[in-house]
């Protein structure tokens, strides 16, 4: 039988506010189990939430930039559970009233077209913290640094169909929220976490069938393998004529396994009610104007930017744009290297391929945009050859020397552009070579000449001791040889 | 010296003639030989006390004092006091000092005050009698002289017991539903209900939130104002606690009575009231006739919900409130847990008494899937009718007038194996807090040797207006001055 994949995200954003939602402890990450906890994150006896306004502002940002309605009147609830790493044995969070409303974003896919994937809503709530059950011996070992951060959970109605347009609905929302500077995006330190709601139905059925929610995947890697693996799964069992248990699953990624967490009778009765501790929050419009006006250009008007401005494809100017942090880089770089083009071919090549292999994010890179730029223009001005322009690259990449100019220097890494002394070369080696030469201009087959051509640049940029500009080389031997 | 109310012994000490560590001696030496037999204290903490008497010397000396400097009084052990233990009247927090104050503590320290210790309450403030505290009861200073062991009310009843005997001048209370009110009628003094949002919950260990608010438990309504010109004011700490402007609530003390609108609530006269307790609250109504007020009947057509709305909306806010105390972080755990889940639940079933585990087990009905919107809505939209009452009431009169009890103190143990006589003795004071609106009870008389409490009721913020009508009934009568012998 043939199957209609349907998925729902929802997803949750850590807030890059400098304090939690409701104390004044620092969000930091990384710090010693249990510093960045105050008397309230730890829900010390009489302690009280206050909201912190950067968290509001944040959330209307988001919603302003997914098109959504703001909640004008968003109002707190406790959802009630005990956990070790839930100090209040709530969470404070929000459930019939959002502070952002019915809104949707526009995906890209590979074949071109795009897609709209409506969202629900988007709500704030508090972290919690993290239980730590390695080096404790059998025990439990809990750190309430994370306990407050601010999250907007964003939901997603189930309008994507299949792992491709989730991932680019994950990476759209990734770049949506780096770009408005309302979260640091990085994935490893679960500064974006998804949970994935699954379900399948016949093809062209108009009824949804039974949901799974496969929960806190942290990558888009993840993600994409997990909606393939539980497709899988959930295809094998309706194939069998089984049917689907509506539940929350683990993927575990390094294995490509999952497991049912808790079905839905097992599920909590999370009691929610109004938290008392909270008053309702009335967004006026001057709060909404006023967040207006903090917003940054979004990816889809860089896109369009870019291609206006710096003259680069759809292709590059989507790359480009999607990460703001790629796309201040790429900015800095023509600044400093005019050639936009060649800036793009650049960052997408040697500079990203670096990143991915040493897992570094653009803001760990430990070059510049400003060095790259100049790299860039040493090699439109011919001053590199591409060879010449790796090993640039590698002396700023592992610091060796952080001067593009002085590195060329340094390295002798200068072409040889004098024409004079690249003919008197030219002339020494096919001297050298007389059977090659006449085997050359005796094959009429362009193709096969182009090829032979080749065997004469070894010799040569032997000969320059790698400095010869491989371009005028070329030119000097046709020339020299005839056509 | 244990007599004179905060404003004479402010005088004492501004005159020079004692110091703030002689009168603080003299208290906590009265303290320990007395309280024997009222334990009306869980802890008494001599060493900070004398402390803060030796620092307010210093202030004084430095000419920074301010009324309270120096002046003995007590918290209800259900403000935080770095510190000291502040138990909450459970064996829960038995074990718990907090590092930090709360914001009323802060504020009386910030005075000068000299805080001698906190003061016996109903675990986590559930109860009408003092029963419920896993350091025992407290017993009523009225009575005694019979062989009776009596009540003094609760929750506050460490408080009231405490202030009644002559411990203190004055001490806090909180109240959620008549825990100020209905001991400070018990035990013979005055006590002060502020309007909910004048005084910061910050550190205030929480019951139900929405109702809670601390307020000030002494024998006059001048002390009483001396106490909430210290506690009222907008606090950050406290997204609830209101930013409005505190006047000196001494300052109006004086102002006559005449012309004053006294609404006396029909449903608070009911069969419910014992004649001889209606006698006492009548003659003290008769009373501001007689300063000038005129008195006419309204009505409270839904006062009669009251009950049944607070018992779903107070234990619903308590059972998550009380969810922290997991025995993870801080206060009791149970020896030796199995794993995670026996942690939870022998800590909890062997820290919290029997009124609490009630309220929880009520609060987690009320919110629970199918039945949140036959109870906890259901009670909101009742809280709001009734809230509607008042205002509509406060529209003809000034401040309305009641009993606060349906009848004076009790014996220990005749209510304890039933739990809704219990939740009786709050009717005529529970609404006043699913309103939100300040209220005050005023000693007005006695029945059988026993303390009846006039309540006075106001509009939102009309706490000035409250304390001048009891001043100036306290002008003419002296009910607030009786001891108990």
């Amino acid at each position: 039988m043939q199957w209609d994949i349907v998925i729902g995200l929802e997803i949750h954003v850590q807030l890059a506010t400098q304090t939690k939602i409701f104390s004044g402890s620092s969000t930091a990450f990384g710090a010693e189990p249990n510093t960045q906890a105050s008397a309230v994150d730890l829900a010390m006896p009489g302690t009280l939430p206050v909201p912190n306004e950067q968290a509001f502002r944040y959330a209307v940002m988001f919603g302003l930039a997914t098109n959504a309605e703001i909640g004008r009147r968003s109002v707190f609830e406790r959802k009630n559970y005990f956990y070790p790493d839930l100090p209040k044995g709530y969470q404070t969070t929000q459930l019939d009233k959002p502070i952002v409303g019915p809104g949707y974003v526009d995906i890209d896919l590979a074949d071109g077209s795009s897609k709209r994937v409506r969202i629900h809503h988007a709500h704030l709530e508090e972290d919690a913290g993290k239980s730590l059950h390695e080096d404790y011996h059998g025990m439990t070992g809990i750190d309430l640094n994370r306990a407050g951060t601010p999250l907007i959970e964003v939901v997603t109605e189930p309008d994507m169909n299949s792992a491709e347009e989730a991932v680019a609905f994950a990476k759209k929302l990734h770049s949506l929220v780096t770009s408005l500077g309302i979260c640091d995006g990085d994935m490893s330190q679960g500064s974006m976490r998804f949970d994935v709601n699954i379900s399948l139905k016949p093809k062209g059925s108009d009824t949804l069938g039974t949901r799974t929610e496969t929960k806190n995947l942290n990558s888009f890697r993840f993600m994409e393998q997990a909606i393939a693996h539980e497709v899988e799964r959930q295809m094998d069992i309706l194939e069998d004529g089984g049917s689907i248990t509506q539940e929350t699953r683990l993927y575990n990624g390094d294995r490509d396994e999952s497991r049912s967490m808790r079905s839905k009778e097992e599920a909590n009765d999370y009691r929610y009610f109004p938290c008392p501790d909270l008053l309702p929050v009335e967004i006026d419009d001057a709060f909404i104007e006023d967040a207006r006006a903090r917003l940054p250009e979004l990816p889809d008007a860089r896109r369009a930017r870019f291609k206006e401005q710096y003259g680069l494809n759809d292709y590059d100017a989507g790359i480009l744009s999607a990460d703001a942090k790629l796309a201040t880089f790429f900015e800095e770089t023509v600044a400093h290297g005019k050639d936009a083009k060649l800036a793009a071919n650049w960052i997408q090549g040697e500079f990203s391929a670096r990143l991915n292999a040493e897992e570094k994010s653009v803001a760990e890179s430990p070059i510049t945009g400003a060095q790259l730029g100049d790299l860039v223009v040493r090699i439109a001005d011919n001053t590199l050859s591409s060879s010449g322009a790796k090993k640039v690259f590698e002396a700023l990449w592992t610091g060796e020397n952080d001067n593009v100019d002085a590195i060329i220097e340094a390295k002798g890494l200068k072409q040889v552009s004098d024409t004079g002394a690249l003919e008197a070369m030219v002339d020494e080696v096919l001297a050298g070579m007389p059977d090659q030469v006449a085997q050359y201009q005796g094959e009429e087959d362009p193709k096969k000449r182009k090829k032979m051509l080749g065997g004469f640049m070894g010799p040569l940029m032997k000969a320059s001791k790698g400095q010869g500009n491989p371009k005028l080389f070329n030119e000097i031997l046709v020339r020299k040889l005839g056509g | 010296m244990h007599n004179k109310s905060v404003a004479e012994l402010s005088r004492e000490l501004e005159s020079g003639k004692m110091s703030s560590v002689e009168l603080t001696q003299q208290f906590l030496d009265r303290l320990k030989s007395e309280d024997g037999k009222y334990n009306s204290f869980i802890t008494v903490s001599d060493e900070q006390a004398l402390a803060e008497a030796r620092a307010a010397d210093e202030m004084r000396a430095a000419g920074k004092a301010t009324v309270w400097t120096g002046v003995p009084f007590a918290h209800k052990d259900i403000f935080c006091t770095s510190g000291v233990r502040t138990s909450c009247g459970s064996k829960m927090l038995d074990n718990f000092v907090p590092p930090y104050d709360a914001t009323v503590t802060a504020k009386f320290k910030q005075a000068g005050a000299v805080c001698l210790g906190k003061t016996n309450m109903d675990e986590f403030a559930m109860g009408s009698s003092n029963e419920s505290s896993f350091y025992g009861p407290v017993t009523n200073p009225w009575g005694l002289a019979n062989g009776d062991k009596r009540v003094p009310g609760g929750s506050s009843g460490g408080s009231a017991a405490a202030v009644a005997a002559r411990l203190v001048p004055a001490a806090t209370g909180t109240d959620t539903g008549g825990s100020i009110r209905q001991p400070a009628a018990l035990c013979g003094i005055t006590g002060l209900k502020p309007t909910y949002g004048r005084v910061s919950r910050y550190g205030m260990i929480a019951f139900a939130s929405s109702l809670d608010q601390g307020g000030p438990m002494a024998r006059t309504a001048e002390d009483a104002a001396l106490m909430l010109n210290v506690m009222a004011g907008h606090d950050p700490k406290d997204s609830t606690c209101i930013d409005r402007d505190v006047p000196d609530y001494t300052a109006t003390l004086n102002e006559p009575l005449k012309g004053l609108k006294i609404g006396l609530p029909k449903e608070y006269f009911s069969d419910q009231l014992s004649p001889a307790m209606e006698e006492q609250v009548r003659n003290a109504i008769r009373e501001y006739e007689k300063l000038g007020a005129t008195v006419k009947e309204v009505s409270l057509p839904n006062a009669k919900l009251a009950i049944a709305a607070y018992y779903v909306i107070a234990p619903a806010e308590a059972s998550a409130n009380l969810s922290r105390f997991d025995g993870a972080r801080y206060g009791y755990r149970c020896e030796q847990p199995k794993d995670l889940m026996d942690m939870y639940t022998r800590t909890r079933a062997e820290g919290f008494g029997n009124e609490v585990k009630r309220r929880i087990l009520v609060g987690t009905y009320a919110l629970s899937a199918g039945y949140f919107d036959a109870y906890y809505l259901k009670a909101q939209k009742v809280r709001r009718l009734i809230q509607q009452d008042f205002i509509n009431a406060f529209k003809e009169v000034d401040i309305l007038m009641s009993p606060v009890t349906p009848s004076p103190a009790f014996i220990q143990g005749e209510k304890t194996t039933d739990p809704v006589s219990m939740y009786l003795e709050d009717v005529f004071t529970i609404a006043i807090n699913l309103a939100g609106i300040p209220a005050m009870s005023v000693p007005a008389g006695f029945v059988d040797g026993l303390p009846v409490g006039l309540q006075m009721i106001g509009d939102y913020f009309s706490e000035a207006r409250l304390l001048n009508a009891a001043h100036q009934f306290q002008q003419v009568t002296d009910w607030h001055q009786r001891e108990p012998k």
